[in-house]
């Protein structure tokens, strides 16, 4: 299911322009990272996929829905959002419940809710917590407990706002292989990451924003290898893609095996 | 004399059987950086309740050992005490906003109102303060109306306009774009070179290395390592214990087994990486 969006522009009603025409297409089961400084627009650009935010102007639209013909709950059945903060997102007694309360919503027959549910714990390695209140987890497990209550969902297409926010290297590595198991399903995930390395490491395709409009669109190596004008949106190349570069590699390496390999290569 | 000292500082929040911190001992010399870094749950942001004084005073559990800031011991003065000497930012920037200010401006302004500080010093410090931290075009807006990166500055600010002895900060830059980041590292160790000392829980090891002077590692609610940013950084035990580590580090542990890292010590900065590394490279790749 494509996501295909129209000369979007967005103006808060504070007066503020968000978005300064955008236009975008993301195929189905693509991987896309979205970087870009705070107040670059990220987060109001995703906001418009489930409808919470409407085009002031332009076209968003969601597979073959105008997503200003749908409601918030229509769209929630095509575009699963993973907000930046879970305690904005969580609200049940214990980690199961929350985790159902989605696919219940959604209306899947009681069997396949509970299929659903069983499978986002293990994929978030909650499946010990089901019986805890989201509340007396640590800050990462409930960033855990708002993932798999969206992976439950089952949509077509997962959003997640700064993931990796506060998170410690493990829970990083948790959700790194969350993104890579949906991948494998075909899904088509969006993630806005301040993260760069991880963007990196999980997505082929970057997009760089910056006041409001798109910067840079493309494979993450030809992205990332572009220093100077990721500068202009605060974004610094991953730490071994600048090693990489200050090393003279003709190529543009961003993980730790691309930099080794051209490493060994250049040293002979 | 240090102005931070714990001594065997063991605690226990209520209703738990483990406790978050356990036999602590730590003195910080002032305008020391500290960073502290460890896994999610190894008691980084209990040891910074614990120093802004909200262990024991907003917090219960069992508190034993010594704590003591600026000469003063933390069981035996009062919050009001205490806050003249400490300052805390919040690891969340939406729990600390006040919710009772209209204004940036006004928000920044708050706690010096409360410790009666006359109405035109206020007005230059807030001012100030915003500089430092590069918010002066938020002053009038709404402090809820602001990107989750811009209220983490305001937090910051409102602790920092307080001008405390000692600055705790949980995780400060958890929401800020890099350069975002770079910024407030810097105007971090300004106030340190002023000799404010700072305490700081933090994910982000390239900065720490940077701009830190001391790096503790926290498990479990111990003290792992504590050392220079070199020493700490570099160690293999952090590896090993699924602490975050610099790709840079990390990078030049696994050259360092196919021989292409060749000095005796391992890099945490860009710069010590590529001095390093360079002598790798066959000369016309190094554009000899």
């Amino acid at each position: 299911m494509n996501i295909e969006i129209c000369n979007l522009h967005f103006t808060y009603p504070s007066g503020v322009q968000a978005l300064r025409g955008i236009s975008l297409t993301i195929e189905a089961s693509e991987q896309v990272g979205i970087v870009g400084q705070n107040g670059a627009g990220k987060t109001t650009l995703v906001r418009h996929f489930n409808g919470l935010l409407q085009p002031t102007s332009g076209e968003v639209k969601i597979g073959d829905w105008d997503t200003r013909q749908y409601s918030v709950a229509k769209l929630a059945s095509r575009v699963g959002y993973v907000f930046q903060n879970p305690d904005e997102q969580l609200f049940s007694r214990d980690v199961r419940t929350e985790v159902a309360f989605g696919p219940k919503n959604l209306g899947y027959p009681k069997e396949q809710v509970q299929a659903l549910v069983t499978d986002a714990l293990e994929m978030t390695q909650l499946s010990d917590k089901t019986e805890t209140n989201p509340y007396d987890l640590s800050p990462t497990w409930r960033k855990m407990v708002a993932i798999a209550s969206v992976i439950a969902m089952d949509t077509p297409i997962v959003i997640f706002d700064e993931p990796t926010t506060g998170q410690d290297a493990a829970s990083v590595a948790r959700i790194a292989n969350v993104i890579r198991v949906l991948r494998e399903r075909g899904k088509t995930v969006v993630t806005i990451t301040h993260d760069i390395d991880f963007c990196a490491e999980n997505f082929e395709r970057v997009i760089a924003m910056s006041q409001g409009q798109i910067l840079l669109d493309g494979r993450v190596n030809d992205v990332l290898g572009q220093e100077d004008i990721l500068a202009t949106t605060y974004v610094d190349p991953p730490q071994l893609t600048r090693l990489g570069r200050r090393l003279g590699f003709r190529e543009t390496v961003r993980n730790e095996a691309e930099f080794l390999a051209v490493l060994h290569k250049q040293s002979l | 004399m240090a102005i931070v000292n714990l001594t065997n500082v063991t605690y226990k929040y209520p209703l738990t059987e483990t406790p978050a911190l356990k036999n602590i001992n730590l003195q910080v010399e002032e305008g020391q950086f500290v960073a502290v870094i460890g896994p999610n749950g190894a008691g980084k942001s209990t040891l910074c309740y614990t120093l802004a004084g909200f262990i024991p005073h907003f917090f219960k559990g069992e508190l034993s050992g010594m704590v003591e800031v600026a000469g003063i011991e933390s069981g035996k003065s009062s919050l009001h005490e205490w806050v003249l000497n400490v300052g805390l930012a919040f690891q969340n920037p939406f729990n600390q906003i006040s919710g009772a200010k209209y204004t940036v401006f006004e928000e920044i302004a708050f706690g010096l109102e409360n410790i009666g500080v006359p109405r035109d010093e206020m007005k230059v410090r807030v001012e100030e303060a915003m500089k430092l931290t590069g918010i002066s075009d938020l002053a009038d807006r709404s402090p809820y109306s602001l990107s989750g990166g811009q209220q983490q500055r305001v937090a910051l600010t409102s602790i920092l306009v307080m001008q405390p002895k000692v600055l705790v900060l949980d995780e400060p830059t958890s929401q800020l774009d890099p350069i975002g980041t770079r910024e407030v590292f810097s105007a971090i160790r300004k106030m340190a070179e002023r000799g404010m000392t700072v305490i700081m829980a933090e994910h982000k090891v390239e900065w720490i290395a940077h701009f830190a002077d001391r790096v503790i590692a926290l498990l479990e609610g111990e003290i792992l390592l504590d050392g220079t940013p070199r020493e700490v950084l570099t160690s293999d035990l952090l590896a090993e214990k699924g602490f975050g580590i610099s790709r840079y580090t990390s990078a030049a542990r696994k050259a360092r087994t196919l021989g292409l890292w060749k000095r005796d010590y391992l890099p945490v900065t860009l710069e010590e990486a590529a001095e390093g590394f360079a002598p790798s490279l066959s000369p016309e790749r190094r554009g000899e």
